[in-house]
């Protein structure tokens, strides 16, 4: 039981910096919503460098990989996401194209590298 | 799967409405990207080192994507909780003006803002793109519980999820492992790219991700922070510029 719960401190962590951090918007939403214009100018700002931050999380899982991910070649990496994402636009952007594409790539290049 | 006519006695209860929410789940190809995102959310939390009953708890508590993939990857980096709390707050803007929204559609005369809590608890993009498809097919006073039931049904889908990432990370080989981890930012690029409906998102996305190998040289620990505000605020730039020369 204790390896599923795992410390307590790493859930006190979670509540500190990943719960209340994002609930806060829900509930301003809540509470102060409406009197916004959704194409405001500072929402366009907002919704720009929260995409680039999901960006740079996006490079990062790629360039600096965790656990397992880490045992595949860079070169094979950055091809794998390449490949998915030449099949996303070709595909009129499907989502599973570009997912599964990536995938195939991924496995197949490590298979085949051996 | 159809929902029944918007006159049809299916709809007199909410319980029923509920019930016809979470079914819905199983008419929805987002759902899909949903588990393989936290398919890949819950190896990625094996692989950083966190428990199965943190993993589960991120994703009934935060609920949302992006903001998980960042508390993960960046305390497992070594972030400070300081530095964590910063980047989750600034990717959990975009909830705001989504919740914003989406009340408007299920809000009726006699709704009371307690009412709308659970609602706001579930808003993140895949509630809010289905909301857009679903709600003009669900009478306006049962359209909160249906979307209570949508709802708990991604989140459902979400646990059951991550809990076999997890485990899965745990006991595959070496390659699967990697495969599962790739689907985190796989699944995120295409669903962010389908979603750049402004020139700002497109720029945004492409900077973001160029940058952040650039910014990882500074070593400043807030790496992420860094490429995002630099590169969201080029993007931001680039769309008053153009909005300047059509006006």
């Amino acid at each position: 039981m204790s390896t599923f719960i795992g410390d307590w401190h790493a859930l006190v962590v979670l509540f500190v910096a990943g719960v209340i951090p994002n609930q806060i918007w829900r509930m301003l939403g809540l509470w102060f919503g409406g009197g916004l214009d959704e194409g405001s100018e500072l929402l366009v700002w907002v919704r720009a460098v929260a995409t680039a931050i999901l960006a740079g999380v996006i490079a990062q899982i790629v360039v600096q990989p965790p656990g397992a991910l880490a045992s595949v070649p860079a070169l094979l990496r950055y091809g794998a996401v390449a490949a998915g994402f030449a099949a996303f636009m070709l595909s009129r952007k499907s989502i599973f194209a570009g997912v599964a594409i990536g995938e195939v790539i991924l496995v197949g290049g490590r298979w085949w590298l051996g | 799967m159809a929902l029944p006519p918007l006159d049809s006695p299916q709809w007199h209860s909410s319980f029923r409405a509920f019930f016809w929410g979470v079914r819905s789940v199983g008419s929805t190809i987002l759902a899909l990207v949903l588990f393989a995102t936290y398919l890949g959310i819950g190896a990625l939390a094996h692989d950083t080192h966190f428990s199965l009953a943190w993993t589960l708890a991120s994703t009934v508590f935060v609920w949302a994507g992006p903001a998980q993939i960042i508390l993960v990857s960046t305390l497992g980096s070594g972030a400070t909780i300081l530095q964590s709390a910063i980047a989750v707050s600034v990717s959990a803007i975009r909830l705001f003006p989504m919740v914003v929204s989406v009340l408007p559609m299920m809000r009726t005369p006699k709704t009371k803002r307690r009412h709308l809590i659970l609602v706001a608890h579930l808003t993140a993009v895949t509630l809010w793109v289905e909301c857009h498809r679903f709600l003009p097919q669900v009478p306006r006073e049962r359209r909160i519980a249906f979307i209570q039931g949508l709802g708990c049904g991604l989140v459902f889908l979400s646990v059951v999820a991550n809990t076999i990432g997890y485990l899965l990370a745990a006991n595959l080989s070496q390659l699967f492992a990697a495969a599962i981890l790739m689907l985190t930012p796989l699944a995120f690029l295409f669903s962010t790219a389908r979603n750049c409906r402004e020139l700002a998102d497109g720029v945004a996305l492409a900077l973001g991700l160029a940058l952040y190998p650039l910014a990882t040289l500074l070593d400043s620990g807030l790496d992420i922070l860094v490429s995002g505000v630099v590169a969201g605020t080029i993007a931001y730039g680039v769309h008053r510029v153009r909005a300047k020369a059509i006006a």
